[in-house]
This record gives C-alpha cells, structure tokens and sequence, in this order.
C-alpha cells in the first residue's frame, strides 16, 4: 500500500479543476437553497447553457471567448426568468419538478443528432481552448511537494479560485445587507415576509438569478477544464453531486460549499486510490474472491454514501453550520 | 381616564347598531364580498365598515370566516366576488405586500417568526422601505448604513416596550409562544402601520402576559393608530374594544358596542345554537326527526341517481 501516492492524488484532486466546478455550483445552490429555500434541481441546465454558450459561439461563429462568457450570462438569466416566472409564485416543490426537467430536456436537446452540425452530439465540442491556453503564464509542471499539476490544469486552477474567492466574496457582501435578510426571511416564511410588505416574488427571481450565475461560471470552468464540452458531464447526477457538497460543507455558511468542495472531492479520490491499490497486484490485500478490481472501482460511491448518512446523522448542519439552530429546528 | 372613553364614545355616536352600519370615518370599507370554496360559501359579507381610530374586534364561532375575511381584507386571498377598499384606495387585484405597504399590517393566527434569525434580526426585516434590500445598493453598506441603525434603535424601543429587550441577541425560533405573539406586534410595528390586524393575539398566551398585551393593544389605539382583531376570549373583547362586530357563517350577523352586542339575541343563537335554551315537545322533536330523516333518504337517493 503506497499511502504518499494516495495521499498526493488525493491532495491533487481536492483542489483540482472538477473539485472547482462542484464549488462554484455549489455557491450557486447555497444562493438558492442555503439562503432563499428554493430547491434548485437543475444546476446542470444552468452550467450546460452557460458552457454551451461559450463554446459554440467560439467554434461555430469563430467569436472570441469572452463575448461567449457575456452570451452565457445573458442566456442564463433568460433560463432563470423562463424556470422562475410560472413556477416562483407556487409551493418550492414545484421549482424543485420543473428545474430538474428542464435540466434534463437541455441535455437531451443539445446532445441530439438533429444539433450535431452546431453542438457536436454526444460527442460534444472541442477546439475553443487555444485563446485561453495562449494567455497561460505557467510551464512545465507545477509542483507544490505533496502534489504537482501541469501548467495548463493549474491555469485552470488559478483562475478557478480566483473566481471562487470573488464569488464568496460577493455572496458574503451580499447576505450580511438587508437584502440578505429578506432572503433568510423568505426562507424562514414567505407570508411573513409578504406581511411585512416586501415584493416575495421579486426576491425569489433575484435569488434564482444570482445563483443561476454562479452555475454558469462553474460551466465556463467544466468547459475550461478538459477543453472540450459534451452533454455527458451535464447529467443530474451532478447537480445532486453539487447538494453533496453543499450540505457537507454547511447550508447557509459563505465557505461551506469551499469547504464542501474539497472534502469531497479528497475522499471521493482517496477512497477510490484505496479500493484500485487494495485490489490490485499479485497479492492484493483484499483478496480476489471478496472483491474484483472492477468491482473496487465502485466501492468509494458506497464509502462516501455512508459517510454522508453518518454526517446527516450525527452533523446535519455541515461542517460549519451551527449547532444552535439545530434545536430550533424541531419546530 | 374619563376624558379618554368620552372620546372614544364620540366616534360611534349616531352610529346604528345594525350589521353594516354606516360609520362616521371609515377606514376600511368593503361591499359584497364573497369568497366560495368548492360549494362552500365561506365569507359573504355585503357592507361592513371599520372606524378609524378606534379598536374594532371581530368575533364568532369556530368556522365563521373570520379569518378568511382577514386574508381576503389583507390580499393574502382573492373573493370571488366584491369590492374592498382602504384610505379610499381600492384593494381589488392588489398583491398582498402592497397591502402591508399601504399602511395595513396583519399577524397570523399561528405565529410567523422567522425561527433561524435572531429576535433583532426580525424587527429590522420588518422596517419599510430599507434602501439596503435593493440589490444594487445592498453591495455597498454606506447606502445603507446609517438607515440600519437608525432601524436598529426604532427595534430596540419597540423591543423594550414589548419586555422582548433581553432576547434580542436570541433565535426567534427558540421564543415561548407567547413570546413569539409579542415578537410577531412588535415586528409588524417596524412598519408604522395605520392599521393593525392581529388574528387571535391572545390564543395561547399566559394569563400574565394577557395583561401586558392588553395594554400594548391599547397603546396602539392612543398612537392614533387603528386596530381591527380577532378574538375568542370574551373577557378581553370586552374589556378592549371600542366595537364588536360578529360573524356567523360566513355572515355578519350583528355590529355594536360590546354590552349591547354580548346581549344580542342572534349572537347568543350563533354561539349557543338558536334551541339552547327552549323545550322542545314531544311533537316538535318527533317533526325534527321526520325532518332528518326525510334529508337523509333523499341524499340517499340523489346517491343512487348518480351511479
């Protein structure tokens, strides 16, 4: 068992580009869910449209990466109003129902074979990558002694944070104002709220945006990352990936999905490192008729599933979320 | 306090003790409501009218459409059919948070605190018109500031007077509930409403604090402020309110000062049911029974019809 190379792919992952991506999407459910109570299921159809944007403006019309990042703001928020305006002024479920079909039909749609001339199908779209790579100031690879990336990953990787940090930033300046209030209030009891003269609707639609926004820059970065697009990476699964992280970290807390992010991501890659080295080789440590090499390869799902029952058990605020409002809820 | 009630007297002065009487300075006017719920009629009120400055209390028995007419009044529910009006201004197709805006400010009959926010935090969110809640400006805190404080110290005020002051820094989610009556006054007060609706302050509040709501109720009035509320508890109907309007299904059935209401016959018959207090013959239960009898077969019928 090499533990120093677990440890070190474990350490590369945790703050690697995907681990980046489920973190901004991440923030962009802690707008939503964390902060307004809305049950966003369609993170992924908000990265999708986003990455899309930005990619195919630059190889169908040849237009440069920037004005594809401004498209994919644009057209998020027109996803937002669209989701929002027949779904904002009934009960959360439904947002929840109309959200994570939506993500779906943009999925299906993008991938079919009717788009395949403009969005590549299945197999996606590539090709995009040179004007951001052009600007890379690293080279060679970029070792920090646990780990080390290659230059484009940690390109990547810089920008990624910056943009985590600003997004924190803004979210932090954001929920600390009477804006944030009405938010946590809305949250807590919408006819409260209504009762106290504040325009619900308005603020849901506004929360709905911000946090649409946040999914969109993490499906720039999904775009960024492995320079090229396709409809695989947009499935459900990571939106509920992105809740994951969300709740490890802290609802409702301004580095939870950060902290989340990282988490899951070291665990995800360091069980998986564990089960492959455990299965693996002439003698393994866990013998072949316990446990196929293949079979290994799923275990870490059925690790960190238990992992999180035993966190919502004994922390179901997260990581950072307060003890105190735990006996509160008990309403 | 001699001078004080003279006054008080000297609004309902000439006014009928009739169910939609008219009133000197009506602050709420509302013609031909009706609210239907499948077949149900719930409210079907054709004119009632609220004094202004004065404390109006709403009453009858369970099932009556009080509060149903509370949320029609407040825009938390569409009638079907109707006119309403406050200050004048009609309230037809106006959003419920417009409503609160315009002056006239409910609490629910089950207590809405914002559990997860501190008891401060829920008196700020209920000052009007923070120039912080709008996005842009939310950014930026010397937009909003000094309007914070300013809110801050309005909350604490209020806060003292409602003996609230020392759980100020505490979740409202972890208050008593009676705790959580007064949090839910106090934080409609943040937005200096003309008009106060409290739907049943007092269910579930202990005897002592009963007192001290009572007095806070009162102080609204003296304020200059107008407080219409729904109550079960007679002893305090009685003791607070300037005027008495009841409500029996769905209808208004009897308006006055609250001795001559308390007294009116069609208000004992909606409590106590028109036969409380009358013998019946053996002749006249025998017709009764006949009576339900004959209802029930042809309900039975009507069944069969439609299969």
């Amino acid at each position: 068992m090499d533990w120093s190379s677990i440890l070190s792919g474990s350490v590369q992952q945790a703050l690697g580009p995907t681990a980046i991506v489920y973190c901004l999407a991440a923030i962009g459910l802690n707008v939503h869910f964390g902060y307004t109570g809305l049950l966003n299921f369609g993170q992924a159809g908000f990265m999708m449209v986003a990455g899309y944007s930005m990619v195919s403006l630059a190889t169908v019309w040849g237009l440069s990466l920037w004005l594809g990042v401004l498209v994919g703001f644009a057209l998020t928020i027109v996803l937002a109003l669209i989701l929002g305006v027949p779904t904002l002024r009934l009960r959360a479920d439904y947002l929840a129902i109309v959200t994570i079909a939506a993500a779906e039909i943009i999925r299906q749609s993008i991938s079919a074979a009717k788009f395949s001339d403009t969005f590549g199908g299945q197999d996606g779209l590539t090709d995009f990558i040179g004007p951001f790579r052009e600007v890379n100031p690293f080279s060679g690879t970029i070792d920090i002694g646990i780990t080390s990336w290659g230059a484009n990953d940690f390109w990547v990787m810089t920008v990624g944070w910056v943009l985590v940090a600003v997004c924190c930033l803004i979210v932090w300046a954001l929920m600390r104002s009477p804006w944030g209030r009405v938010l946590k209030s809305i949250r807590e009891d919408e006819d409260a709220v209504r009762s106290l003269g504040k325009n619900v609707y308005a603020y849901k639609m506004q929360s709905l945006i911000i946090g649409g926004l946040f999914g969109a820059l993490a499906g720039f970065m999904v775009a960024l990352r492995s320079a090229s697009i396709g409809p695989s990476f947009f499935a459900t699964d990571v939106t509920f990936f992105a809740y994951t992280v969300l709740l490890i970290g802290g609802a409702a807390r301004v580095l939870g999905p950060v902290l989340g992010a990282v988490i899951f991501w070291f665990l995800i890659s360091a069980l998986g490192l564990f089960f492959s080295q455990a299965t693996s080789g002439s003698d393994p440590l866990i013998p072949e008729a316990i446990m196929t090499s293949q079979q290994a390869s799923l275990m870490r799902f059925v690790f960190l599933g238990l992992g999180l029952m035993l966190l919502m058990i004994f922390r179901p605020q997260g990581i950072l979320g307060d003890r105190r409002e735990l006996a509160i809820d008990a309403r | 306090m001699p001078a004080e009630t003279t006054a008080r007297a000297d609004l309902f002065e000439g006014v009928q003790h009739e169910p939609g009487a008219k009133k000197k300075d009506p602050i709420v006017v509302a013609t031909g409501i009706k609210r239907r719920f499948g077949g149900l009629t719930a409210v079907d009120v054709e004119h009632v009218e609220i004094q202004r400055g004065a404390i109006t209390a709403l009453i009858g028995p369970n099932g009556a459409g009080k509060t149903t007419f509370f949320n029609l009044l407040t825009g938390f529910d569409r009638p079907n059919e109707g006119d309403w009006s406050f200050n004048g201004d009609s309230l037809d197709k106006v959003p419920a948070y417009r409503v609160a805006r315009m002056g006239m400010v409910r609490t629910f009959q089950l207590t809405k605190v914002l559990s997860l926010l501190t008891v401060m935090e829920n008196m700020r969110a209920g000052a009007a018109g923070q120039s912080g809640e709008k996005l842009v400006k939310a950014m930026f805190p010397f937009f909003w500031r000094s309007e914070e404080v300013a809110n801050t110290r309005k909350a604490e005020s209020l806060l003292e007077r409602f003996l609230l002051i020392k759980k100020k820094d505490d979740f409202a989610g972890s208050l008593s509930g009676g705790q959580r009556k007064l949090l839910e006054m106090a934080r409609a007060l943040m937005t200096d409403p003309e008009l106060v609706m409290l739907d049943e302050p007092m269910a579930g509040v202990n005897p002592a604090l009963k007192q001290s709501l009572l007095g806070h109720v009162k102080s609204l009035r003296d304020e200059g402020r107008t407080v219409l509320f729904v109550e079960h508890d007679m002893d305090m109907v009685r003791d607070i309110s300037d005027w008495v309007i009841v409500m029996a299904q769905g209808r208004i059935i009897s308006e006055g000062p609250p001795d001559s209401v308390m007294g009116d016959q069609r208000v004992i018959d909606a409590y106590l049911g028109a036969h409380h207090d009358t013998a019946l013959s053996f002749e006249e239960e025998e017709e009764i029974l006949a009576a339900a009898q004959a209802e029930l077969e042809e309900s039975d019928a009507k069944e069969n019809d439609d299969v």
